[in-house]
């Protein structure tokens, strides 16, 4: 954006007035960029706010106690506890996975693979992020989906007496675990990316004098890698959080939703806010929709919420990590 | 691949962007196979091109059920084939939506599943300048209750017991209800896999009127789009549940015919009280239409299906679907083009080539009354 004029034969002073005018344009720009964000947040805001007013003054039930979703019936019931846990459960499992996971790929990339291979590795986990949801559903229902019964089975088996592993009824897994998984998949090349990067910039002095007092690599990863990483591991994660909160489509293919709420997260139900919508709102009418906007705000504050305590954690962490050495 | 380099925070905000529906936007009006001198084997629209009375030329655009997509996709494609300049653009966008987008003026005609409610025809007055919205039926369609259980090849359920199963009351395949109903056959001991839709549907809602009125009581919930039953699993779309039926053992669902053809899912015959239980065929579904009472009043042709029919090779598991136009007060400039798409949809060739496609072809005694509303219209 920016006007460099390449070797101005006029000398300093007309250089100078050139990059001050395009300083002006460019500081203009990013703050519009900023501003218009911020119009924008707001009016999102405001329109589910006002939709969702409507919603709630029809709602016959409890908005936050029913489990039922039924905003076009006569006498309009509808409720998100139910889509809460979902939307909860399913992310959780997701991040557990995934976190783990791509803080692996992510040192073997940045500390142990050779460079001929780190490389072209690099590029294939950030390929995944480019596969449309659409598809990871597919391939969740088709696949994921038919090769999950032994785990389900396993799981239930052995970790049974655990309650949420415990389940209570037959059918195919398409249930909020295997979603967990489907989504930690999906949520895996963001992270891994992000991390990886952050593990890159690590000062190489911190790695050498870890190294020079006698660690081992696993000691120097964990002594000077892991504690500068760790507000890039956590915003990564957030990030990563963020899409599996608002996942639809894929979760919508694969699992089998209904209005029960159940922590044996085994068993076939359960649901979450984007997968609801998307059923949902085709045929939906006015007042179904509004539920829906109303149902969207309440994804919207989570979703807020969880960048915002992300926030507090990375500002809380930068004061003793290594960062600021 | 953008990912690399500068733009890594953007591509990661796209992928966090997510698909809510998929319309399906067909491109209107390509083949244009003016005079319809392919092979007469495909679809009927070999013998469709004579009949059709191409009115003035223009652009319709409608939006509305997605059952009826399929149909509306043979219909357009026959009819602009035959009358060039002409282009129909339906979006199946959903009932509720269609007549929404209708009762704001966007659409021409909407496409839905249920007749209008009273409040809908109230709003409807708005854009119909002294009229208001009427339904036309105008494609048939049935509801096959598909199974996929071993060793059974042909299966026998009436109401109650298929209400039963759907809100998990019977759970096994060999449950005494079953095997009276279907007297040597060799019902596994294994757990029914019920499958229901998880989208809101004019499937979900014409099955559970058919529980609500057929079943004696055995169906608790009222009818509604929504599936309200506890039990059983659910997956999204006809071609979601079908999927489901033909790759879980001991599965039942409940999908339109078309899908249950295109799956090749065995479909249960109906018990209704006649001599022999009801096949779930496009001729016996159109007995139960031939003998349905109009419910609309002048020149809506609303239909009232009588579920409990106990006629001799009537299926009782049966849906309309309707235009919603308006009787008078239809936008000037192209009436004359949806007075003759709509004369197609009802005619001979019209019915026959949605029939090709799953559809069930309405009986004469229907057409016949349709027909004659759709010069009316003004």
């Amino acid at each position: 954006m920016t006007s460099s004029s390449p070797a101005a034969p006029q000398g300093r002073e007309r250089r100078t007035r050139d990059s001050r005018v395009g300083d002006k344009i460019f500081m203009n720009l990013a703050r519009g960029s900023g501003i218009l964000l911020l119009v924008i947040m707001a009016a999102i805001a405001g329109f589910l706010a006002w939709r969702s007013g409507l919603a709630l003054s029809n709602n016959q039930g409890n908005f936050l106690t029913t489990f039922e979703w039924a905003p076009d019936a006569p006498k309009p019931v509808f409720g998100i506890p139910v889509l809460v846990v979902g939307t909860i459960v399913s992310a959780v499992i997701a991040m557990a996975i995934a976190v783990p996971v791509a803080i692996g790929i992510a040192l073997f990339i940045s500390h142990y693979a050779p460079r001929r291979i780190a490389q072209p590795f690099a590029y294939l986990v950030d390929l995944l992020a480019a596969v449309p949801s659409i598809v990871y559903g597919l391939w969740g229902a088709l696949f994921l989906v038919p090769h999950m019964d032994g785990l389900t089975s396993w799981l239930n088996e052995y970790l049974g007496w655990t309650y949420i592993f415990d389940q209570t009824k037959s059918g195919t897994p398409r249930n909020l675990f295997t979603v967990g998984i489907l989504l930690a998949i999906m949520v895996l090349p963001i992270i891994t990316a992000v991390t990886r990067e952050v593990f890159r910039q690590v000062p190489r002095m911190h790695e050498e004098a870890a190294l020079a007092l006698g660690a081992t690599r696993w000691e120097m990863i964990r002594t000077a890698v892991l504690p500068f990483g760790r507000p890039g591991i956590i915003s990564a994660s957030m990030l990563g959080l963020g899409r599996a909160l608002g996942e639809t489509i894929a979760v919508a293919v694969v699992l089998s939703s209904s209005n029960v709420l159940s922590l044996h997260i085994l068993d076939a139900g359960g649901g979450t806010f984007a997968q609801n919508i998307a059923l949902k709102f085709a045929e939906a009418g006015d007042s179904g929709r509004n539920a829906l906007m109303a149902s969207g705000l309440v994804l919207f504050v989570i979703t807020l919420l969880v960048n915002g305590a992300a926030r507090l954690i990375i500002a809380r962490r930068k004061e003793y990590s290594g960062a600021n050495a | 691949m953008k990912l690399q380099r500068n733009g890594r925070s953007k591509a990661l905000a796209i992928g966090a962007v997510a698909l809510v529906s998929s319309l399906s936007l067909a491109a209107c009006g390509s083949d244009n196979n003016n005079g319809n001198t392919t092979a007469s084997g495909s679809s009927g629209s070999a013998s469709a091109a004579p009949a059709i009375n191409c009115g003035k030329s223009g652009s319709l655009i409608a939006a509305g059920s997605t059952a009826q997509g399929t149909a509306i996709d043979v219909w357009k494609t026959n009819f602009s084939g035959a009358c060039s300049g002409t282009t129909i653009n339906y979006q199946g966008v959903g009932s509720g939506a269609g007549i929404q987008q209708f009762n704001q003026g966007k659409v021409q005609f909407a496409g839905s599943d249920s007749a209008l409610k009273p409040a809908e025809v109230d709003a409807s007055k708005a854009v119909c300048t002294g009229g208001q919205a009427i339904d036309l039926p105008m494609a048939g369609g049935l509801i096959s209750l598909v199974f996929n259980v071993e060793g059974v090849d042909s299966l026998v359920l009436d109401a109650p017991t298929a209400a039963k199963i759907f809100d998990s009351q019977i759970t096994k395949w060999n449950d005494p209800a079953i095997a009276a109903l279907n007297p040597g056959a060799k019902l596994p001991d294994a757990d029914i896999q019920s499958f229901h839709r998880s989208d809101d549907s004019g499937t979900t809602d014409n099955l559970t009127k058919y529980f609500a009125a057929a079943a004696n009581g055995a169906w608790t919930y009222p009818s509604s789009k929504t599936w309200a039953a506890k039990g059983g699993q659910s997956a999204t779309g006809s071609a979601g549940v079908a999927a489901q039926v033909k790759q879980v053992k001991n599965s039942i669902s409940y999908v339109e015919l078309a899908f249950a053809q295109t799956n090749n899912l065995k479909s249960a015959a109906i018990n209704t009280g006649a001599s022999k239980p009801v096949e779930a065929t496009a001729a016996n579904a159109a007995t139960t239409f031939a003998k349905a009472a109009i419910s609309g009043t002048g020149s809506d042709l609303a239909l009232k299906l009588d579920y409990a029919t106990k006629d001799e090779g009537a299926y009782p598991l049966v849906l309309v679907t309707y235009e919603i136009v308006c009787d008078k007060g239809n936008k000037a400039e192209t009436l004359d083009t949806l007075k003759a798409f709509l004369g197609y949809t009802i005619s001979d060739a019209g019915q026959k080539a949605a029939g090709d496609k799953g559809y069930v072809p309405l009986p004469k005694e229907l057409t016949d009354k349709v027909n004659a509303v759709i010069p009316t219209l003004a």
